[in-house]
């Protein structure tokens, strides 16, 4: 399919693309932002949900932290190399996110196992509820953005459609900017 | 940014080859790809309108149903059969779910909106042309989980279209174990799609306009989609993880609406109305948007304060973030919160009411034409005022206390959704069917189905606010159960409401018969029959794949009418000075 005029044009002088993916987060804003509103709101009507978030397990936590912001360092390079017209090394440090994202996964899968395990499920009660569902749509968005993201690196290995490794990149920090919230607010305030 | 000029010989070679590849797609493009795989905005428009006026048809009916029941409780309604008490709540919800997520929504803001966006920008479609498609199969999807979620086992959720918790979210109190989930899943994709779709709207009202066009020189209508796009995105994102949170409640047990286990089903309700109340000015602006712009054309005047309207849709906007809790007067809030939800709430008329003066304010002294989309438009300020004034009741928790879920209630928020998703519609299709199909529709029939409309409207709904001051409840399946409320007097009101909407409906199927007879035999529609200033105008009646034979520059404002200079009394936005 050809692309239409509409598409090519630029009144903002913001590229469309650009513009639409910051529409996307400031829509993707709102649905986090009402989640966590609401769990704040609870664990201040309810003391005992610290009680509950000490059974979380804080080192695990802070690795998945560690690793999602390494990655978006990785974006951050793939970003630099694109800009550069290198499709082929943004491609690689592409890859290297998508590792990293795999890694993240991989620490989330192992955490609730153990968790699951212990009788901390997700209908145990509200924090529980909270908990799981809280991260668990963050990690759909995980996956969703490494998937993309070696649809663009596929393209950006031949060169192809560069500008997108920076709108994917800021969607990953997105991601990344999420779990920083959720990390304390589920983690560590006890 | 591509010049003019150079976007011009562009355009040129696109157009060309566009030509080619339609004269040669005329014998291959097959009827699906043309119709429905179409990746064209007009056609996306349209099946997203004939797919909100179908499942209009069907809420429509399912209303009939319940007001048969309402007047003649117990009796056999006629192409239904008896209403049993089950059967009574999903029509209800079911009414009140499509009217608004899939008749409202889908015609006013999803098939205007990709209509008319990229013809009165001067562009030649969506930036994002899949993306749009892609909107529309997913609304598609979302039509047919809540169509098929009245046939499972245990029928179609019954626990009205606000779906409160618990009754929402257990199956031993709702009784319908999958009807709920469908229910909550339907309403989940549909919000899904208009994200898409609204996202694809506001980035092609940013970027995509014709050249020259400035910010006050887009059309009143387009502004207010994009408003309401842009409304939409801000306030239903809660509802998004609101809803799944249902979901999750109902399917795997988690505890968000259980207070047993620390969580809360008042949250529910922040969640819904948060969405809810913002939600009323996302369907009411397109509609304000549709009136303006016929308003204007009609009055052969330029609009009254274009500026005034626009800031006003942006204070409406913002403000209605913050007037969600007086649908919660008697769930238990705290007083002293009612209180600024009160002031909130009383405040927000004075945008809405200003908005409607302005409209009079076009018309004073103008040329009117008593066209029939004119008459739709005045209609639409005349009912929506009654709308507008009977909420100030209710919006003070005072006498909302006492209104509260009464028919008082819903014949307040049926004047103002019936002339938005009815009046308004209609004065949209009726306006810009020259464009959309090259034919003009029958102005006597047009009429006819005027008068008949808005009469049978009122006498609907002016009984329901007396049956509602008199003690009726919404959520009663046979008054006959309550002897203070089945003496004859009020069932006269009763009855009255529901032959009127059997009037009502009636009325409709001359829209229908003039609607597709119009088609084959209307008057063929010139480029701009009405003698307007937009850009849509500019194109050929119906606009072919690409819009425009030459994309349009934009020279000044939309509503250059009657201008002193002029011999014309329109002066189109493409026309050089």
């Amino acid at each position: 399919m050809q692309k239409p005029i509409a598409t090519t044009r630029s009144a903002t002088t913001i590229p469309t693309g650009k513009l639409a993916v910051w529409w996307v987060l400031a829509s993707e804003v709102v649905i986090f932002g009402g989640l966590l509103c609401s769990y704040i709101m609870h664990r201040l009507g309810h003391p005992e949900f610290g009680d509950y978030a000490a059974h979380t397990n804080v080192w695990l936590g802070g690795t998945n932290t560690f690793v999602l912001l390494t990655s978006s360092y990785f974006a951050v390079r793939a970003h630099f190399e694109a800009e550069h017209g290198r499709g082929a090394n943004a491609a690689k440090w592409l890859y290297a996110t998508v590792g990293g994202a795999l890694m993240f996964l991989v620490i989330k899968s192992f955490e609730w196992t153990h968790e699951i395990q212990e009788g901390l499920t997700i209908t145990k009660n509200a924090f529980w509820s909270f908990y799981y569902v809280a991260a668990g749509l963050h990690g759909l968005h995980v996956i969703g953005g490494a998937v993309i993201m070696l649809v663009v690196a596929a393209d950006a290995k031949k060169n192809k459609e560069l500008q997108r490794v920076e709108l994917i990149g800021i969607y990953w920090h997105f991601v990344d900017v999420v779990w920083i919230f959720l990390f304390p607010l589920l983690y560590i305030a006890k | 940014m591509a010049t003019p000029a150079q976007e011009h010989s562009h355009a040129h070679d696109d157009h060309a080859h566009g030509h080619g590849a339609h004269d040669h797609g005329h014998h291959e493009m097959s009827f699906w790809s043309k119709y429905v795989f179409s990746t064209d905005h007009k056609i996306i428009g349209m099946q997203y309108m004939f797919t909100g006026l179908a499942m209009g048809i069907i809420g429509a009916f399912f209303s009939y149903v319940f007001r048969m029941q309402m007047a003649y409780p117990g009796h056999h309604v006629p192409l239904f059969g008896v209403v049993s008490p089950a059967e009574y709540n999903s029509l209800i919800t079911n009414h009140g779910t499509i009217m608004i997520f899939w008749l409202a929504m889908p015609v006013l803001i999803a098939a205007f909106g990709n209509f008319l966006i990229p013809l009165m920008l001067g562009c030649d479609d969506m930036v994002f042309p899949r993306l749009n498609r892609l909107s529309y199969q997913i609304f598609l999807l979302s039509a047919i989980v809540l169509i098929a979620s009245w046939f499972v086992p245990g029928g179609g959720f019954g626990g009205a279209w606000t779906a409160y918790p618990p009754l929402s979210a257990k199956s031993q109190y709702n009784l319908t174990p999958m009807g709920s989930s469908l229910w909550v899943i339907a309403v989940a994709l549909e919000f899904i799609a208009f994200l898409i779709g609204g996202i694809n709207f506001v980035t092609t009202a940013m970027n995509s306009r014709a050249p020259g066009m400035r910010m006050f020189d887009i059309p009143m209508v387009v502004w207010m989609i994009v408003i309401a796009s842009i409304l939409f995105m801000a306030s239903v994102g809660p509802l998004i993880a609101g809803a799944f949170m249902l979901l999750f409640d109902q399917l795997i047990g988690t505890g968000f609406y259980d207070p047993v286990r620390g969580g809360d089903p008042i949250l529910w309700q922040h969640l819904f109305w948060f969405f809810g109340h913002p939600e009323v000015y996302v369907v009411l602006l397109p509609a304000v948007g549709i009136v303006a712009e016929i308003i204007t054309v009609f009055s052969r005047k330029k609009m009254f304060a274009y500026k005034t309207v626009l800031y006003t849709a942006f204070g409406t906007g913002i403000l209605s973030f913050f007037v969600w809790a007086h649908h919660q007067f008697i769930a238990g809030i705290d007083p002293r919160m009612a209180n600024v939800f009160t002031a909130t709430t009383v405040l927000i008329s004075i945008p809405i009411a200003e908005m409607m003066f302005v409209f009079v304010a076009t018309l004073y002294g103008g040329s009117i034409e008593l066209t029939t989309p004119m008459l739709w438009a005045l209609g639409f300020i005349a009912e929506f005022i009654i709308g507008g004034v009977t909420g100030i009741f209710l919006g003070s928790s005072g006498a909302d206390i006492y209104f509260h879920d009464t028919y008082f209630v819903l014949a307040h928020f049926h004047y103002t959704f019936v002339p938005i998703a009815v009046i308004a519609v209609f004065a949209g299709i009726t306006y810009w069917y020259p464009k959309m199909f090259g034919r003009m529709l029958n102005e006597t029939l047009g009429k006819i189905h005027y008068w008949g409309t808005i009469i049978a409207f009122n006498g609907i709904f002016i009984p329901l606010f007396l049956t509602g001051m008199g003690g009726d409840h919404r959520r009663i399946h046979n008054y006959d159960n309550f002897p203070e409320l089945a003496n004859e007097r009020m069932y006269f009101l009763r009855e009255f409401a529901t032959v009127s909407l059997v009037i009502l409906l009636f009325f409709q199927f001359i829209f229908i018969v003039n609607f597709f007879w119009s088609l084959k035999n209307g008057k063929k529609a010139t480029a701009n029959p009405w003698n307007a200033n937009t850009l849509e105008w500019v194109a050929p009646s119906p606009p072919p794949h690409g819009n425009f034979a030459e994309l349009p520059n934009c020279y000044r404002g939309p509503y250059e009418y009657s201008h002193p200079d002029r011999e014309q009394d329109f002066w189109p936005q493409n026309e050089p000075a």
